[in-house]
């Protein structure tokens, strides 16, 4: 049998024509047999939940004097969410630490500052940003923002480039450079440790505000972090910034953060 | 002309094609001799007294669960979703390390068993901690 090339092109086309339709069905029918399965199932939110359209601190530094006013502030956060407490300084981890005035308000600093704030101990977290510069630079949209405010991180899809730490302007980003398990002195069972190449960084508690717990170093501050909806005016946190002087750290960057401070 | 039809080098050749062949099938029969039996995972007492999973077929569970989990996680964590109604209306909370692992309480009894024989290593241990029995376990070794 002689086929012409007009007639070879009508046949194959007919084939892969038909090919492609029997495939699409069938996987048509798989997705809508499993669609059935899965939208009977629901996902939903804890109904205790606490929710806001941008969660924020304010940080009451006249109530936080000493370092061990601070201390048990750090310890309780770094407890629950299994922060490892590194030998080398070099692969230090952390989520919320103390720091000095002039690192903590550079700009502000200057040789006369007042002598209670030169030694002061500032709390330091990650800032939430409304503008967060790490999330721009996170290449696998590993760090993102919730509808919430908060700067989250979805440690499953870090692949360790860094370039959220050069990107964040307040050091808030710890990078996992050894395993952090044997640096871990009580472990949590309830919250995941993290692994080797990972970046990590304070969540805001996310997993405590999800069953309508307050972040833990606002329960662990006795009332010297004030934390609060600071989209809703009636909320305590804007009374609060309303009658207080509240500063935040490098506010000409644009960032937007979300940590107030009382100085 | 069929005379013509002969295999040059005939010998060299048969023999390389039989090499050929017993190089290609050598998973088949090199496993042929010892049958690996399929896995018999044991469930903790508390799984036993629970008769379902999340999801209540149980074959589909142990074909899917990877699914289930991948969806699990970005439910939680992308949208902050954490409660899971399954289609046998029972409620879960959507985590692996409180949830899943508190009733499989004995991972090398039930998670490795599974995992070893299909040769998978999911990395799920090198962050969600598993149960306390195990851990204990593991120290004592």
């Amino acid at each position: 049998m002689k086929r012409n090339r007009r007639e070879f092109l009508k046949l194959a086309g007919i084939t892969t024509a038909s090919v492609i339709g029997a495939t699409s069905g069938l996987t048509m029918a798989e997705a809508s047999g499993s669609g059935e399965a899965k939208h009977k199932a629901i996902l939903a939110k804890n109904q205790k939940a606490l929710t806001a359209k941008r969660w924020g601190m304010v940080i009451d530094t006249t109530k936080l004097q000493t370092a061990s006013d601070i201390e048990p502030i750090i310890s309780a956060c770094h407890k629950i969410h299994n922060v490892p407490e590194m030998t080398n300084k070099n692969h230090e981890i952390k989520w919320i630490w103390e720091e000095e005035f002039k690192h903590v308000f550079a700009e502000q600093e200057h040789e006369l500052v007042n002598e209670r704030l030169r030694h002061l101990p500032f709390l330091v977290l990650c800032n939430h940003c409304k503008n967060p510069p790490c999330v721009r630079a996170c290449p696998t949209n590993a760090t993102f923002q919730t509808k919430e405010g908060i700067v989250m991180m979805d440690f499953h899809r870090c692949i360790g480039c860094r370039f959220c730490m050069a990107a964040c302007p307040y050091g808030s980003r710890s990078f996992n450079f050894q395993d952090p398990r044997p640096f871990i002195k009580e472990t949590n069972k309830e919250f995941p440790t993290r692994m080797k190449g990972v970046v990590e960084k304070c969540n805001l508690c996310a997993e405590r505000l999800a069953v309508g717990k307050l972040p833990f170093c606002v329960e662990a501050s006795n009332g010297a972090i004030i934390f609060g909806d600071l989209d809703d005016p009636q909320s305590e946190i804007r009374e609060v910034l309303n009658t207080n002087y509240t500063i935040r750290r490098k506010p000409a960057l644009g960032t937007g953060p979300s940590i107030y401070y009382i100085v | 002309m069929l005379k013509e039809k002969r295999i040059f080098n005939k010998k060299l050749v048969i023999a390389g094609l039989i090499i050929f062949i017993g190089v290609i099938t050598f998973p088949f029969w090199f496993n042929h001799a010892k049958v690996v039996a399929p896995p018999e995972v044991k469930l903790t007492e508390k799984a036993k007294e629970a008769k379902e999973c999340v999801l209540p077929d149980k074959v589909k569970m142990r074909g899917n669960h990877m699914q289930l989990l991948d969806m699990w996680r970005d439910t939680v964590v992308r949208d902050g979703n954490r409660k899971y109604i399954g289609t046998n209306g029972k409620e879960y909370e959507m985590s692996l390390s409180n949830t899943c692992l508190d009733c499989h309480s004995n991972k090398a009894d039930f998670c490795d068993k599974c995992h070893e024989y299909a040769s998978v290593n999911p990395y799920c241990w090198d962050c969600h901690i598993d149960n306390p029995k195990e851990t204990k376990n593991n120290e004592t070794q």
